[in-house]
């Protein structure tokens, strides 16, 4: 704890623990994430002062970490906004990360007592909540937008608080979007999981072979088919995002499901003889398609470069697409299985 | 590698010129580059790259930007197209100080930010 005119500050370091970045692990699968938090209110970075920056952020405890380590060797003030666990963006979007949180924090924290100056830093993204002249007006702190990238911070600090064009515009690296994937994979294979099973014990029926050599053909092959079309949505589509054709992530995704339903028919290709099986692995060439392309459609919210007017456009389309190709790959395969 | 660019012709971004004194607010706080300057004049340079933040509409002094703003987020979209609510990922919420207009709350999101 740090004694300052307004009470003891807790005190914080740049150095992440082994705990801290176990605990980023997990959120990242989405393990715990909506109690990944800290508590709302200021902290000490390093040994501020009255002078010292004042850098605002959301109780999220990622985006937290992320600032305080960014800033190894720096002395700062943070002021973690209650933003119920959310990042700074997404909470600024809802408007949790707002200007009436930000007045009110400033206010009930008495930054005007602890620090001589007016000047408060907040990240960019988190601009969709922050009326930043409002803000002026009730508090009379000047909010400054600092860089999107915690990593740009001891630059614009050194820099009298300029940013360069690059810190201002939001990148969509592969490593950006890689670093998504688990929680989307997380969360898609929940549902693989309880339809596998149920297309396992499907895929046993017909044939002259008895129910269980013939699920452990047909059925087994259902089950990497649909972990296929889970990898095609969640895992390569969005890393191969700028790659794919098409604007539509719904296109990207489903491209990624044919090509990867050629894949899954050459590796059952020494099988297939006769309509049954024809059928059998032209109904993964609608499924696998529309399972993808409504994975992919959901990394929209994941993205960062769409917008809700495009997505409503996309979804006119790509909803009946995935179901009339859902539906038409479900009659193919069943079919396949009453000739059999 | 060049700015990943989502549907052509949708975003709803109107700037009003009368209102607008050009004092670079909006510059600095979009993310995607889509207002530019010169000669102390702003307008819409990149339209489609907009992902309809509205940080600029926000931020704006002069009240000169509209745009309806939100999250694009499809799954934001199905929920609220269901009436879920509460769940931990998106739906489009009514926004605390605004009256009236949907803004989202997304879920995961991009955890790039700090
Ligand atoms: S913030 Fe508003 S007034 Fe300022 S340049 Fe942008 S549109 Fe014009
Ligand atoms: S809504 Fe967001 S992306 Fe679009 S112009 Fe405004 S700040 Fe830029």
């Amino acid at each position: 704890m740090l004694q300052t005119a307004v009470g003891p500050v807790p005190e914080v370091t740049s150095t992440l623990s082994w705990r801290d970045l176990w605990g980023h692990f997990l959120a990242r699968w989405g393990v715990g994430r909506m109690h990944f938090t800290v508590d709302p209110g200021i902290y000490a970075l390093g040994r501020p002062g009255q002078d010292s920056p004042v850098l605002v952020t959301a109780n999220y405890k990622m985006s937290f970490d992320r600032l305080r380590a960014s800033l190894p060797g720096k002395n700062a003030w943070i002021l973690v906004l209650d933003t119920k666990g959310i990042n700074v963006w997404c909470a600024a979007g809802k408007g949790t990360f707002g200007t009436r949180n930000l007045v009110h924090s400033i206010e009930s924290m008495r930054l005007k007592e602890l620090v001589s100056h007016r000047l408060i830093i907040l990240p960019q993204l988190g601009a969709p909540g922050v009326a930043a002249h409002l803000v002026s007006k009730s508090t009379g702190f000047k909010v400054i937008y600092g860089p999107i990238k915690a990593e740009d911070l001891p630059a614009f600090l050194d820099g009298h608080f300029h940013a360069t064009p690059e810190m201002r515009k939001k990148t969509f690296t592969t490593w950006e979007r890689a670093v998504l994937i688990p929680v989307e994979f997380v969360t898609a294979l929940k549902w693989t999981l309880i339809v596998a099973p149920v297309f396992f014990l499907l895929g046993g029926m017909g044939g002259p072979e008895g129910f269980w050599a013939t699920a452990m053909d047909s059925g087994l092959f259902a089950v990497y088919a649909l972990f296929t079309a889970l990898a095609a949505g969640v895992i390569f589509t969005p890393l191969f995002l700028p790659w794919l054709p098409g604007r539509a992530f719904t296109l990207k995704g489903m491209c990624m499901g044919i090509l990867c339903a050629g894949c899954l028919a050459l590796y059952r290709g020494w099988r297939i003889e006769g309509w049954p099986d024809s059928l059998e692995i032209l109904g993964w060439f609608f499924l696998v398609p529309a399972l993808a392309g409504y994975f992919a459609m959901n990394f929209t919210g994941a993205s960062t470069y769409t917008s809700l007017s495009g997505v409503r456009k996309e979804m006119k389309w790509a909803v009946p697409a995935e179901i009339g190709a859902g539906i038409t790959g479900l009659v193919l395969w069943l079919g396949s299985r009453l000739l059999a | 590698m060049a700015n990943l660019i989502y549907l052509k012709d949708v975003v709803t971004l109107s700037l009003d010129e009368g209102k607008c004194t050009g004092c670079g607010m909006c510059l600095v706080v979009c993310p995607q580059e889509v207002l530019v300057r010169q000669n102390g004049k702003v307008w819409i340079g990149n339209r489609d790259a907009c992902m309809e933040c509205g940080a600029c509409m926000r931020n704006c002094p002069f009240g000169a930007i509209t745009v309806e703003a939100g999250v694009g987020c499809a799954a934001a979209v199905i929920n609220t197209a269901l009436g879920r609510e509460g769940s931990c990922r998106c739906i489009l919420e009514r926004d605390e100080e605004k009256t009236g207009e949907r803004l989202p709350l997304a879920g995961p999101g991009p955890g790039a930010c700090y």
